[in-house]
């Protein structure tokens, strides 16, 4: 059986060679023919993936659950942080003493981009010195701007993190190191600093999270 | 058997014979497959391979009986396997154990290619072929890593997605397509299911075929790194050093069975979790959006290209140079077999340069394997001469370079060495 098997392919073999040795006998009508039907099949499989490929982005259930979210923040106490959630992810209210907000401008030299230049980081409200609306309350999305994981609480000063340490937020999965204001600190893995989300204050003690007054909406 | 039901049994055979190409598969895969005779202890673990693949589908068709893929109940429903279902903790701790079995005894079969230069010419694509499986193999991991929904999943998913939004320009859309969200989230949790239980299984499958379609066109290696169809016998055609895969090896890798089940059973029955390093404590905690746990690592198995990742600094702002030479330091591989210029094959034939440099690499890569499963800062820092530096991140970085040298100097180091003549036969 093999060598029936041998000969059959030896034989197919030399009927196909023959005619490709010679180019006089190609016919490229066929030839044309079957270029311009393979790429018209192309084509077509390419039309059929988009559906897949786009069946995988967000959802519109998930889009439409970027809802705003309401923050009461009359019992937070200057020195304390509160965490709320906002699209899944955690947004950090930091109600920082009148202490910590002046430490803000006094190491201006070890932040990466101390004067917030990166536009997509923050509202335009919010490219000031503090970071923030009123210059103690900061409100910053709690999630590195490195690979994703959220920063661990680091607000007093000195502990483990060191004696010259400030006070801020350090990342446990790679080291980023943010003060206060969310900035990051020179030599960290994070590219830009925290990420300010729009809000506005409904009143004293009511922020809305998720719109500013500049949205129409 | 009397003669009368093995003619019965011959005309069944052939009847069969004329329709499916079963004889002659047996004859050419098996029993007529001649592998070289001095094959060693090394050689055990691709039949392995293939043995934890069988269980890993095995179990993993029984785990998806009782599981759920939604962000609600999938941690409730691991739990429930492991309290409720009859025997479903076994079927689990099968499950978690021989995912990092496996790649024990991939490491270790792609350990042996390194010593006895199997990856060399004719056997390319074998190589490229291993290649793929191993890295289908990593998705694979990843994907069902997520599944049990703990805190180590989410948060470990949640840093491998994001990997691919330091990518330029088109990242994030990249990242955020993968999760089907803004965050990893329920679309997330049931695509890597879909991934997990379906679409990688058939690509594995189908590269291991091609591995051993490959294998089989071309012949194994063996320790001596010769060819042995190079010397075949005059009447028969049967190379001189070979001996019919069954039974010898079908016997031979039996032995290699048994003593690996030893070993999986006594992980699996008294150290299921393996002390944090197959299953991770942090993985018994519902996965929360909202907190990132205070020590996240990857599983052991990816730790050395973890620690590659952390050790390289962000370069004008970006981490991508980490990202690239993570993926770098795995596909690096796949250029093996273009790599190596040395005349021999076998590490038992190569001089000392050789033998120096898969020393340092062995070394580069368990120590980087450790560093990936504890914090940057665990050996504390430098003093102010370094600028404080953590001492673990400039070990890290001096590993990775040596991980990479080795690659980067093969064509050179591998034709200055000093190689011993290669013997005509195999020397058992």
């Amino acid at each position: 059986m093999h060598g029936e098997n041998m000969s059959d392919k030896q034989n197919s073999q030399h009927q196909a060679v023959s005619p490709v040795c010679c180019a006089s006998q190609v016919d490229f009508e066929k030839r044309n023919f079957l270029i311009a039907t393979s790429a018209v099949g192309a084509l077509g499989c390419a039309a059929v993936a988009v559906p897949f490929v786009k069946s995988m982005t967000p959802s519109e259930r998930a889009k439409a659950a970027g809802a705003p979210v309401e923050v009461d923040i009359s019992k937070l106490q200057p020195g304390t942080m509160m965490t709320a959630e906002w699209r899944g992810q955690p947004v950090w209210v930091i109600n920082r003493t009148d202490e910590m907000t002046a430490e803000l401008a006094k190491h201006h030299d070890q932040l990466s981009d101390p004067a917030s230049e990166v536009t997509s980081q923050q509202p335009g409200y919010c490219k000031n010195a503090s970071r923030s609306i009123k210059p103690n309350i900061a409100v910053v999305v709690g999630i590195c701007t490195h690979l994703g994981c959220s920063p661990t609480e680091k607000m007093q000063r000195g502990g483990d993190m060191g004696e010259s340490w400030m006070g801020g937020f350090f990342c446990p999965c790679h080291g980023s190191k943010f003060d206060l204001a969310g900035r990051v600190f020179k030599g960290s893995p994070a590219p830009i600093n925290l990420v300010v989300p729009p809000h506005k204050y409904l009143s004293e003690t009511t922020l809305l999270i998720g719109v500013d007054s500049e949205d129409k909406a | 058997m009397t003669d009368k039901n093995q003619n019965k049994l011959d005309c069944v055979l052939n009847w069969v014979d004329e329709r499916f190409p079963l004889t002659s598969n047996i004859k050419a895969h098996l029993t007529e497959y001649y592998a070289p005779k001095n094959f060693n202890f090394w050689y055990f673990f691709g039949s392995l391979a293939l043995l934890v693949l069988v269980l890993q589908i095995l179990t993993g068709i029984f785990l998806t009986m009782h599981y759920k893929p939604d962000a609600d109940l999938a941690f409730g429903s691991v739990e429930y396997i492991m309290r409720d279902v009859p025997w479903g903790w076994l079927i689990r701790y099968m499950h978690s154990t021989g995912a990092s079995m496996f790649f024990v005894v991939v490491y270790l079969h792609m350990f042996r290619g390194l010593l006895y230069g199997s990856y060399r010419q004719p056997r390319e694509l074998i190589w490229l072929f291993g290649v793929a499986i191993f890295l289908a193999l990593m998705g694979e991991a990843f994907f069902g890593y997520l599944l049990p929904w703990g805190q180590m999943s989410y948060w470990g998913a949640q840093v491998i997605v994001n990997l691919f939004s330091t990518i330029p320009f088109i990242g994030p859309d990249v990242s955020e397509w993968l999760r089907g969200d803004y965050l990893v989230s329920d679309a997330t949790l049931n695509r890597f299911f879909a991934f997990h239980v379906i679409a990688l299984p058939f690509v594995l499958v189908g590269l291991v075929v091609a591995h051993l379609i490959a294998l089989h066109e071309v012949g194994s290696n063996n320790p001596d790194g010769i060819e042995i169809k190079k010397l075949k016998d005059k009447d028969t055609g049967i190379p001189l050093d070979g001996i019919p895969f069954h039974p010898y090896y079908t016997v031979k890798d039996l032995v290699g069975v048994s003593a690996f089940l030893i070993v999986f059973s006594a992980i699996m029955f008294f150290a299921p979790e393996m002390g944090g390093y197959f299953l991770e404590a942090n993985n018994f905690i519902p996965a929360d959006p909202l907190k990132t746990p205070a020590h996240i690592a990857p599983v052991w198995y990816f730790t050395p290209y973890y620690s590659i990742l952390r050790a390289v600094p962000p370069i004008l702002n970006s981490q991508f140079p980490g990202v690239a030479a993570m993926g770098l330091s795995v596909v690096a591989f796949a250029f093996l077999p273009w790599l190596d210029k040395s005349p021999v094959k076998s590490i038992r034939y190569r001089g000392t340069l050789y033998k120096g440099w898969l020393v340092a690499f062995v070394v580069s890569f368990l120590v980087l394997g450790y560093l990936g499963t504890v914090p940057s800062n665990v050996w504390g820092q430098f003093g102010p001469v370094l600028g404080g530096a953590d001492r673990a991140t400039v070990v890290a970085r001096t590993f990775t370079i040596i991980y990479f040298l080795f690659f980067i100097l093969m064509p050179w180091y591998t034709r200055k060495d000093k190689t011993k003549p290669v013997p005509e036969r195999v020397t058992g």
